[in-house]
């Protein structure tokens, strides 16, 4: 198999020394220390891609205290499960991230919100936190503390402030934006939210300095980037890689010979047909979230569509009107087109609705609706309809 | 019985709102799922009104507030999941003799449907409770019900 997408192995290097790269940083003091990240040009890897340097200055400059320091593991975006694997693999890389984080901010207690059906792993990372206190928090004397939350099975909650309420024993519910958590987080107080790619990719800065992470990727997505491919693919799996690839050679690379569509970004995405692999370039332009699915003609877009708007209908936490009720729609929606009791320029209907939620919803999981609708009705309606 | 044990697990997680998602999480655990009787033992000992409670019983998906057997087990549903559970799931309902949303008549297992579990590079997969298992076919299926039907409670 020609190797057609670049791939780089810095994530999952296992030469990598937590202890010597915390040193390194440490040594840089506070200031020093989000200066590198804000020259990295390190974004978010949950999503939202706020540069990461910039989140941690603002924390840092909050006088509230107690501050936190919160680790979004809570990896529910359907077809991703790159965090999973690095809490599998690399488990340090993620501890030392969030320590690095609590000395910079000034925070002393660091929480993994894991998701529910991560709960299998929980006794194992226990084990890697209560290694990573006693080898190496203890003997640097950096005074930090790291708990673990268990979430219980809810989309939403991957979303920050929704996360915070979960763990203050509320209803998964996304606060208000602003205040954002850096100033008002948990508990109302000064908060760092970061995926658990982002603080495994911190580390990569620290090991290989701001300049050298910088060179890597697009312009839009700098560094490296794990991606998690699976749906029609005989090479299901996690790659560590830059992007900036175009969407034909991941396909050629990929796919089952069979490809019809791409996924990229989860079901939050878009869908990608095959008339545009030649001139798609994933790491451009489009936000890209780290799921990759791939479908073959086997495979019915509308059960496809189907499927995804059943699952935000599920997953929607109900507190705004727009995505509440909004899904329920779209999704009795393509099923009274597909049984002819609407006719087919009812789709162009559905289409207005999925604008409307994202200008009206509260948060992503609401303001995605037209990304996926709109890429799969416009690319396949006669199979919508038919 | 379910005073007892909330008194205990109040005890172990504490009295604070910040407590609730874990206490819940343990009698699930614990009981299979959450009684009206422990919700609104948890009220009480939070101090907290009983709708407080189920209104955030109610949003996880992993906290049942419906009965549920010994054992839940949830095939994951999702896109990757979805082209290849059929004959996982035909395999389930004609073991258990029961249809999804079920839980046999001995309170033994329940099975639910459940979106993405995050094992789609080892799909088809499933929970049973917290234990994870991937790329299953309709004879692992009955390796593992087997299992758990003599497993000791």
């Amino acid at each position: 198999m020609a190797e057609l997408v670049k791939k780089v192995h810095y994530i999952f290097d296992k030469e990598c020394s937590c202890r010597e790269v915390l040193d390194k940083a440490l040594a840089l003091g506070p200031d020093g220390i989000v200066q590198e990240l804000v020259d990295s040009g390190l974004r978010g890897r949950g999503g939202a891609g706020f540069l990461t340097g910039i989140k941690w200055k603002l924390a840092k400059e909050q006088q509230e205290t107690p501050k936190y320091v919160i680790c979004n593991a809570d990896e529910g975006e359907p077809g991703t499960f790159k965090d999973r694997k690095i809490l599998e693999e690399v488990p340090c890389k993620v501890l030392a991230g969030m320590a690095l984080c609590g000395y910079t901010i000034g925070a002393k207690e660091g929480i993994i919100y894991l998701r529910g059906e991560y709960s299998y792993m929980r006794h194992e990372l226990q084990q890697q936190i209560f290694q990573f206190t006693k080898e190496i928090l203890g003997p640097l004397g950096l005074d930090f503390k790291i708990s673990i939350f268990m979430g219980a099975g809810a989309y939403v909650c991957g979303e920050e402030t929704a996360l915070i309420e979960s763990i203050e024993g509320e209803r998964g519910e996304p606060r208000n934006k602003p205040p954002f958590p850096v100033q008002n987080g948990l508990f109302r107080k000064p908060t760092v939210v970061n995926n658990v790619e982002t603080f495994a990719s911190v580390m990569t800065v620290f090991r290989m300095g701001a300049k050298k992470y910088k060179n890597l990727g697009t312009k839009d997505q700098r560094g490296s980037k794990l991606i998690s491919v699976s749906g029609d693919t005989p090479r299901p799996g996690v790659y560590e890689i830059e992007l900036g690839m175009k969407l034909a050679d991941f396909v050629r690379e990929f796919g089952d010979g069979d490809t019809k569509a791409v996924l990229v970004g989860g079901y939050s995405g878009f869908c990608v047909p095959e008339t545009h692999f030649e001139t798609a370039v994933i790491g451009e332009g489009r936000p890209t979230g780290a799921a990759i699915l791939l479908f073959n003609h086997k495979r019915s877009m509308y059960r496809v569509l189907h499927n995804i708007l059943e699952f935000f209908a599920e997953e929607s936490c109900g507190q705004c009107t727009p995505c509440r009720v909004g899904y329920q729609q779209l999704l009795k929606g393509i099923e009274a087109v597909k049984k002819g009791e609407k006719s087919e320029e009812y789709l162009n209907s559905l289409l207005n609705l999925t604008e409307t939620m994202k200008i009206t919803a509260k948060c992503g999981l609401g303001q995605s609706a037209p990304n996926f609708f709109k890429s799969i009705v416009e690319n396949y309606r006669e199979e919508i309809v038919y | 019985m379910t005073e007892t044990l909330v008194h205990e697990l109040v005890e172990k997680y504490g009295r604070k709102r910040s407590s609730l998602l874990p206490i819940l999480q343990e009698i699930v655990r614990r009981e299979s799922y959450l009684t009206p009787q422990a919700i609104i033992e948890v009220a009480k000992e939070l101090d907290l009104s009983a709708t407080e409670v189920y209104g955030v019983a109610t949003f996880y998906s992993f906290l049942d507030v419906q009965p549920r057997g010994e054992y839940k087990i949830r095939i994951c549903k999702s896109l990757t999941c979805d082209a290849k559970n059929k004959a996982i799931l035909d395999e389930l309902e004609k073991l258990l003799k029961i249809k999804v949303g079920g839980t046999t008549l001995d309170r033994r297992f329940s099975l639910l449907m459940t979106n993405c579990i995050g094992q789609c590079d080892h799909a088809p997969a499933m929970l049973v409770n917290e234990e994870v298992y991937t790329d299953i076919t309709p004879e692992k299926v009955r390796e593992i019900i087997n299992y758990y039907k003599h497993k000791k409670i």
